[in-house]
């Protein structure tokens, strides 16, 4: 326990005063602003494995707490902790991050800023994850969201996008495609979530009030206050759907395709990789821990929507031709199979859907490296005009393959572990029949994905075309520590369920079964 | 002379002010109204003041002339701007702010 | 359990070595030795291991560890199982991977060395997943290597990725087994929430101990034979197996012939003791398995690529083994897949020898190739014999034993239908050997001797081929040192079984010697004479076509509308929002003119009002 006594603060501030040293350094200190980074994105790796090894999962609950009083008079405190959820998803953020840094090594364009906003949406995220204040969770929540905005809107790429017969004119006019567009559009949608967010948590915090006779922010108090019937039911919508909207569920996911296309690698990597997980989080944290009971009564219809999203994210998937949108797509789809864990309400199923976060956030993470490599080194996006690369950019092709592999849960990688938890958690709950469009997504996923595979690299090469070179230098980092990633946590699933299922039965304790 | 009378006084040069502010069409004599306003305002606190016997109300006619006079060094700047960049103290020309 | 652990390694670290080594694998030749060094180690580990099975003195072992724990349901366990099944078919899958993996050092050798060094690599991959699959311990396990074994036949059979075809096939292979696999995947949950376990010991105790519901099982037991379908090519899963052959030929002798394929049958076999508890699925495998083996053998008859012949030789072999499973004949089956993964692998090694000398797959452009290939022609002939079913032949046993189970298990009918398979089988073999071999015109090119690097493990497998039936008596022995031994009743197969067998073999192989060797008859005045017949034959009963047609149309029929409806219907509305904002927004921008005065105008009326408001009422 008493590893280090400000390890998750150190976790949350570490980037946060990188961002502050790069605020001040010049704009020409290029190595000096990625060490900086790299020094910012090393510490909470460290710190977050260190939380790994030293989370007792025997004790269970909350671990490495940290309380300090901020407003007393409103209940707002830095109350830090984590349980056994929360303690893989701080180590996949930091292991996004470090390969973020990496993957955005070769960006010279404006490198102080770019580094400056991610490190800033680190922090938001690393914050959301540790805290255990609902408003500071909130605010830190906001850091996270935000930043996306600049990273996409200057750092981003365009592909405008041809609308069809009628709506050709509006597509121009709206600049369907393009990089303003997905910025704006992402930022809105998340800013329209937080909005539901902070309308639910102040519910909370006024019903709150009256049981606890004092109002409070803090999450273990609100957690001892049962809020039933209609406010409950109300306040958990108002989670799912304002949560739910970052988290990509169906119809509530059009951000996702068109903001990660646009974005830089790193930013989509962190997007997807992590702060779609944040979505899946808040609802599990919030909705689930906090109103077991409206939670019970509305698992249907998470249920219901996630079998949606896996289905037609995967079919909405083969449609595309821009190879980030398939990977947009493919996100949607997978987001699917997280939500799905947790509508099954089992401990193996909530397991599962954790264990999914990792995995997808480490798998498209490693998706997103890889279409940004093949997109800065042929100069294309659109998969029709792309053919015959593995010639000339074999180590890229291998790694896509092993990219994709785990995303159609190809056993020994963790996709599968993570997908077969939760189809075996869906299979118990009281929905068997979830299980049976989760597999078939899985199937459609094996369509896609090794289609693209085959246009992207396969076949002849097109004739006339210039060889798009191979990866090279720091472009290997993050592929390697990511697929390294996707196969130990595939063939070795006991380093996260061990305080996975800890944390799972704290939160299925307060389910009266 | 009554307070009512100077009240009276100043809602006169008030009008008169508003008037020019909202008829002249050249910035200079925009500003010049604007300073007619601010007087009669003046003249209507230092008149309620002097009814009443409050030396708090002499003192913010006071404080009002010296930020007047502020006031009008930035606008005659502005003007003195605008004139030099935009070759124009016409007001009617100075649209940039149209949506 | 040692052995198994060492099996299990040997490829295992070969492929680590050559994967994780830039530099060996493009060195080529090292990882190729290195590969074969690790089968050959496997190989000897696990042939150790399996002969006090084959003799019938040893008792199955366990070894398990923790895989996943889980809360709030039974944890997850990982483990080898080795007993009579899984100990014999380990030392087959090591013995013919070895041989296989030397021949492919000669048929390769013209490859560039990086990409011989790719090739072993899967070759070692495939090795070590299919080792693992047959010493899996439970149905969890099996379907994880299941999977990773798909993975290496998709990577080899796309292994000329630069031809189109290649990965063409590749992606059917991988996408036609994985249909199954929903299947299978969904039989395991099915199984797991009725019995709580995937370990296959405590599932047998469970459902012989009538803890589990009949319905649950059957439901589990259908999903798991579809994934079983669906990896050995059954109707109307077996479109990629033909397709398949666009592989490397050494390939399609390891993983399309004798392992892979066969371990939809491995897995039927080791799930026997529990189809006993559901007999209508029973009935339907017999089925498949019958239809099976007609269908491909009638599909063999048109095919003019030697390695299709095959192919679908294999798909018919593999439809007999379903079917003895399916009368209730697991022991039947599994000395087939015994005999069948020798006779096989030697019939495509020899096709690739074949392919080697003259440069091409159609039969017709071969022909007189006995005289330039002794040692390759004699192969050949030991494995068409075998494939035929003729005495002595390990075929003939196999077969034999199948015949003799569907009959005792009560299908006359599909007995009957055997057998005409059988003399098909025998027609078809007996077509390629002659077009290829003997005929009446010489072969293109200069044709000449394979290696001694190619010629030995051919040699190796024919003799295995003619004496393999020596077998026979083991296989009780092999049975009764399961996990599941079943309760043996001496089988009394009717005298006139083998008689009938033989007879449908000898006739086969003189038809096929009267039409294409005597040419007594013009073959191709029978495909004239039976023309729409052989126009659905050689559009394989219009199955693949059917596939296409669901791929086009249902799966990318509805990936367009649902991308379609994403773009326009559920972002139109977001775009409709936009817009909407845009054109009040657009009526509502004319009110700033950017007229000081204007905007002061509005000023002094909100006075005046807000003066009236306050004091005029």
């Amino acid at each position: 326990m008493s590893v280090m006594p400000h390890l998750l603060s150190m976790t949350v501030l570490a980037p946060f005063a990188a961002a502050l040293v790069l605020f001040v350094l010049p704009e020409r200190a290029g190595r000096l602003i990625r060490t900086v980074s790299v020094l910012g994105a090393a510490v909470p790796l460290l710190t977050s494995i260190l939380a790994l090894r030293h989370y007792d999962a025997a004790l269970r609950g909350f671990q490495f707490v940290e309380a300090y009083p901020l407003v007393p008079r409103l209940g707002l405190s830095w109350h830090l902790g984590v349980d056994g959820i929360a303690v893989p998803l701080l180590l996949l953020t930091a292991i996004i991050h470090g390969t973020a840094v990496f993957t955005s090594w070769t960006t010279t364009e404006r490198a102080k800023e770019f580094y400056l906003f991610l490190a800033l949406l680190v922090t938001g995220v690393y914050g959301v994850f540790v805290s255990l204040d609902l408003f500071v969770l909130f605010l830190f929540y906001e850091l996270a969201v935000l930043p996306m905005y600049v990273l996409i809107g200057v750092w981003g790429s365009s592909m405008e996008i041809e609308g069809r017969g009628p709506f050709g004119s509006l597509f121009r006019k709206i600049g369907v495609g393009g990089k303003d567009y997905g910025a704006m559009k992402l930022t809105l949608y998340l800013l329209a979530g937080s909005a539901f967010i902070l309308v639910g948590i102040l519910l909370m915090w006024v019903a709150g009030a009256g049981p606890m006779g004092r109002p409070s922010f803090d999450y273990l108090a609100l957690s001892h206050v049962t809020f039933s019937g209609g406010l409950g039911r109300s306040i958990f919508l108002l989670f799912y759907v304002g949560f739910g909207v970052l988290a990509g569920i169906w119809p509530f996911h059009t951000w996702s395709p068109d903001g990660h296309a646009a974005a830089p690698a790193a930013g989509s990597m962190m997007h997807a990789g992590v702060l779609m997980k944040l979505g899946a989080y808040g609802v599990l944290r919030l909705g689930f821990g906090l109103l077991p009971q409206a939670a019970q009564q509305l698992a249907w219809l998470v249920g219901l929507v996630a079998v949606i999203n896996i289905v037609y994210g995967a079919l909405g998937a083969g449609w595309q031709k821009d190879i980030k949108y398939l990977i947009a797509y493919s996100s949607v789809s997978h987001m699917g199979i997280v939500m799905l864990g947790l509508a099954t309400l089992t401990s193996v199923g909530l397991a599962g859907s954790v264990y999914q976060m990792v995995a997808h956030g480490i798998m498209t993470a490693l998706f997103f490296t890889l279409v940004n490599l093949v997109y800065h080194k042929s100069h294309r996006r659109d998969m029709t005009a792309m053919g015959g690369f593995a010639r000339s950019m074999p180590g890229i092709a291998t790694f896509f393959v092993i990219a994709g592999l785990s995303s159609l849960g190809l056993p020994g990688l963790a996709g599968f572990v993570a997908e077969f938890l939760v189809f075996l958690g869906a299979w118990t709950s009281a929905h068997p029949w979830w299980a049976i469009p989760g597999v078939v997504g899985a199937m459609i996923t094996a369509l896609y994905v090794l289609r693209a595979v085959r246009t992207i690299f396969l076949g002849p090469a097109r004739p006339g075309d210039e060889a798009p070179p191979d990866a090279h230098g720091v472009e290997w980092v993050s592929l390697v520590a990511l697929s390294s990633c996707l196969v130990l946590l595939g063939v070795w699933p006991r380093l996260l369920l061990d305080p996975l299922n800890a944390g799972v039965a704290d939160l299925l304790a307060r389910f009266g079964s | 002379m009554t307070a009512g009378a100077l009240l009276l006084v100043a809602a006169a040069v008030f009008s008169i002010g508003l008037f020019g502010v909202l008829a002249r069409r050249h910035a200079i004599g925009v500003l010049v109204s604007i300073e007619l306003m601010f007087n009669a305002v003046n003249l209507a606190v230092a008149a309620i003041a002097w009814s009443r016997g409050l030396v708090a109300g002499v003192v913010l006619v006071l404080f009002g002339i010296a930020i007047t006079v502020a006031e009008i060094a930035i606008g005659l700047a502005l003007v003195l701007l605008a004139a030099r960049v935009r070759k124009t103290s016409v007001l009617d020309d100075l649209d940039t702010l149209r949506g | 359990m040692i052995p198994a652990l060492v099996t299990l390694c040997g490829p295992l670290a070969a492929f680590a070595l050559i994967g994780l080594l830039p530099p060996l694998r493009r060195a080529g030749r090292p990882a190729a030795l290195l590969s074969i060094a690790g089968i050959a180690v496997a190989a000897l580990a696990s042939g150790i291991q399996a002969v006090p099975y084959f003799r019938g003195v040893a008792a199955p072992a366990t070894y398990e560890f923790l895989w996943a724990p889980l809360t709030g349901a039974p944890s997850i366990r990982f483990g080898l199982l080795v007993d009579g099944l899984s100990a014999s078919m380990a030392a087959l899958v090591a013995l013919i991977a070895l041989l296989v993996q030397v021949y492919s050092l000669a048929y390769m050798a013209s490859e560039k060395p990086a990409s011989l060094g790719r090739y072993y690599a899967y070759q070692a991959f495939f090795a070590f997943a299919m080792l693992g699959l047959v010493l899996s311990h439970n149905l969890l396990q099996t379907y994880v290597f299941w999977e990773m074994v798909g993975l290496g036949s998709y990577l080899l059979i796309g292994f000329f990725w630069e031809r189109p075809e290649a990965g063409r096939a590749a992606l059917k292979a991988f996408w036609t087994t994985r249909l199954g696999d929903v299947g299978f995947a969904l039989g395991i949950l099915v199984l797991w929430g009725a019995a709580g376990t995937f370990t296959f010991t405590e599932l047998f105790a469970k459902v012989g101990g009538g803890a589990v519901a009949g319905s649950a099982l059957s439901l589990g037991l259908a999903g798991i034979t579809l994934g079983a379908m669906g990896k050995s090519a059954q109707f109307p899963f077996h479109v990629w197996l033909p397709d398949a052959m666009e592989g490397p030929t050494p390939v399609s002798a390891l993983i399309h012939a004798a392992t892979m394929v066969a371990a939809g049958v491995y897995l039927m076999v080791r799930v026997a003791p529990l189809l006993s508890h559901a007999p209508e699925l029973m009935s339907a495998i017999f089925a498949i398995g019958v239809l099976t083996a007609f269908l491909a053998a009638t599909m063999a008859l048109v095919e003019s690529d030697i390695k299709r012949v095959l192919a679908f030789s294999t798909v018919s072999q593999l439809g007999f083994m379903m079917a003895a499973v399916g009368s209730g004949g697991a022991g039947a089956a599994y000395f087939h897949l015994l005999t069948h993964a020798f006779f096989k692998a030697l019939l495509f090694l020899t096709a690739g020898s074949l392919i080697h000398a003259v440069g091409s797959n159609d039969l017709f452009k071969m022909g007189r190739l006995a005289r330039a290939m002794p040692v390759t022609a004699a192969c050949f002939a030991a494995g068409a014999l075998a494939l035929a079913g003729i005495v002595p032949t390990a075929g003939f046993f196999s077969k034999d034993e199948i015949l003799a189970s569907v009959l005792a298990g009560g299908h006359p009918l599909g007995f009957a239908l055997l057998v005409l398979t059988a003399g098909i089988t025998a027609f078809y073999i007996g077509r390629a050997f002659f077009l290829a071999m003997l005929g009446s015109h010489d072969a293109e090119g200069h044709a000449h001797e394979s290696p001694a690097a190619m010629t030995a493990p051919m040699a190796v497998l024919a003799v295995l081929a003619l004496v393999g039936g020596a077998l026979a008596p083991s296989i009780p022995r092999l049975f009764a040192g399961t996990i599941a031994p079943p309760a043996f009743e001496p089988e009394t197969a009717p005298v006139f079984v083998p008689i009938l067998g033989t007879l449908a073999a000898l006739s086969g192989l003189a038809l096929s010697w009267l039409a294409y060797q005597r040419r007594s008859f013009d073959p191709g005045a029978v495909r004239r004479a039976v023309g729409p017949v052989a126009t659905l034959l050689e559009r394989r009963y219009f199955v693949d076509d059917a596939f296409e047609l669901v791929y086009r149309r249902a799966y990318l029929g509805l990936s367009s509308v649902v991308g379609w409806f994403d773009r326009y219907v559920v972002d139109g509305l977001v775009n409709a929002a936009t817009w909407m904002t845009w054109l009040v927004a657009g009526r509502l921008r004319g009110m700033q003119n950017g007229r000081v005065q204007d905007a002061l105008y509005a000023v002094a009326a909100g006075l005046v009002l807000l003066a009236w408001l306050a004091l005029g009422r």
